[in-house]
């Protein structure tokens, strides 16, 4: 940073931030069920011939997948929908019992002008889900939050051995537009 | 469907044996249940990383670890319920190809470790051709021991992903318990790659 004083959020680039810390963390996998808020990242881990990027089918597979990454040394990270956390609650308990680094980068849906109220049931219990099986979250609604948060999420998963979340919250995403 | 198909005449333990005799640097994930209680009767290993639960992980950590040390074979062995519970991740599997993996399932058409219900593949879901549908290079369903021969002359080629069905007695053989202890297991498995722990 200059000495020019924070940053302006407007001028930050959150979607390029999260990419970035990722890269930064070290980490060499990036799995992950598709999300819109997610596409940047996504697109620049498929770019990347230093990262495996790899398509879940659901998004519990990225926890067995990381856990085996992590078996041969290397590190990588799981981008999801909040919807998906649901999913995950089960195989959770591979983290817990193995204590592997596990991080997610979650987008919220459910969570702040949400069309689509079948979102909400899971949206507003992503975090007490997470949290109710031992994973420590932190949220992001300012684009300037973003890059600091996922980076201390990363070092305390990569530092822990720990389940670590950043949920970037609908705000920050912008709200979804269904009629054009 | 329509054909039930539930299991074979191998024997799961007599398999595993099989498939592991003479291992070098084979790195193998076990699925939770029976399969777990085989790959630790024939031999713990430093080598081996059982799961105890995550139903349905067991091909993903497979495929992780395969992408992570490329210059090794991995070998899955998981059984038929425990990669249904994870199909999907067959399809993540082939987009990936990874050519050091192969996933063994013991197919003996039921839930073995709740009291013997039949499985999908006990009422006539193949496994083999899922995988080969999603694109596996290579797939068998095995019957034989001749079968369980030749799988293991495979396991080192590194020359594609591959996956195998391989139809065992219904039976629970006397339970061989692997280290409940995630973490032990986990930080041997890693310190016997060169990984130190935390």
């Amino acid at each position: 940073m200059s000495d020019a004083g924070p940053t302006p959020g407007s001028q930050v680039d959150w979607r390029h931030d999260v990419f970035r810390i990722l890269k930064e963390a070290d980490v060499k996998h990036v799995v992950y069920v598709p999300d819109a808020g997610h596409s940047t990242a996504i697109r620049l881990a498929d770019e990347d011939n230093a990262i495996n990027s790899v398509v879940l089918t659901t998004e519990e597979e990225g926890i067995g997948y990381l856990a085996g990454a992590w078996l041969g040394g290397e590190r990588g990270a799981l981008l999801m929908q909040s919807s998906g956390v649901g999913n995950c609650i089960n195989t959770l308990a591979l983290q817990a019992c193995t204590r592997f680094p596990l991080l997610m980068v979650v987008t919220m849906r459910g969570d702040w002008a949400e069309f689509n109220a079948w979102q909400n049931p899971m949206g507003q219990a992503t975090e007490k889900a997470l949290n109710l099986m031992g994973v420590l979250t932190w949220r992001a609604d300012e684009p300037q939050d973003v890059a600091p948060l996922l980076h201390g999420a990363a070092s305390m998963a990569f530092n822990g051995d720990a389940a670590c979340a950043l949920l970037l919250g609908q705000r920050l995403i912008g709200e979804k537009q269904w009629v054009k | 469907m329509g054909q039930v198909n539930a299991g074979g005449a191998l024997d799961r333990r007599e398999v595993v044996q099989t498939l592991l005799a003479g291992r070098k640097d084979l790195l193998v994930v076990t699925g939770l249940g029976s399969p777990s209680y085989d790959v630790m009767a024939a031999g713990d290993h430093d080598n081996n990383y059982y799961l105890w639960a995550a139903m349905g992980s067991a091909a993903m950590v497979g495929l992780g670890l395969a992408t992570a040390k490329p210059n090794y074979s991995v070998l899955v062995i998981t059984g038929d319920g425990e990669m249904l519970m994870g199909m999907g991740g067959l399809a993540t599997i082939a987009t990936r190809k990874p050519a050091n993996l192969t996933i063994a399932i013991l197919d003996n058409g039921h839930f073995g470790e709740t009291g013997m219900q039949v499985s999908h593949a006990g009422l006539g879901v193949n496994l083999d051709r899922v995988a080969q549908a999603c694109g596996f290079g290579w797939t068998r369903e095995i019957r034989d021991m001749a079968g369980v021969e030749d799988l293991r002359g495979r396991l080192s080629s590194r020359d594609g992903v591959k996956l195998a069905t391989i139809k065992v007695k219904a039976e629970n053989p006397p339970r061989v318990l692997p280290s409940r202890d995630g973490v032990y297991v986990k930080n041997r498995f890693r310190a016997a790659l060169g990984h130190a722990p935390l």
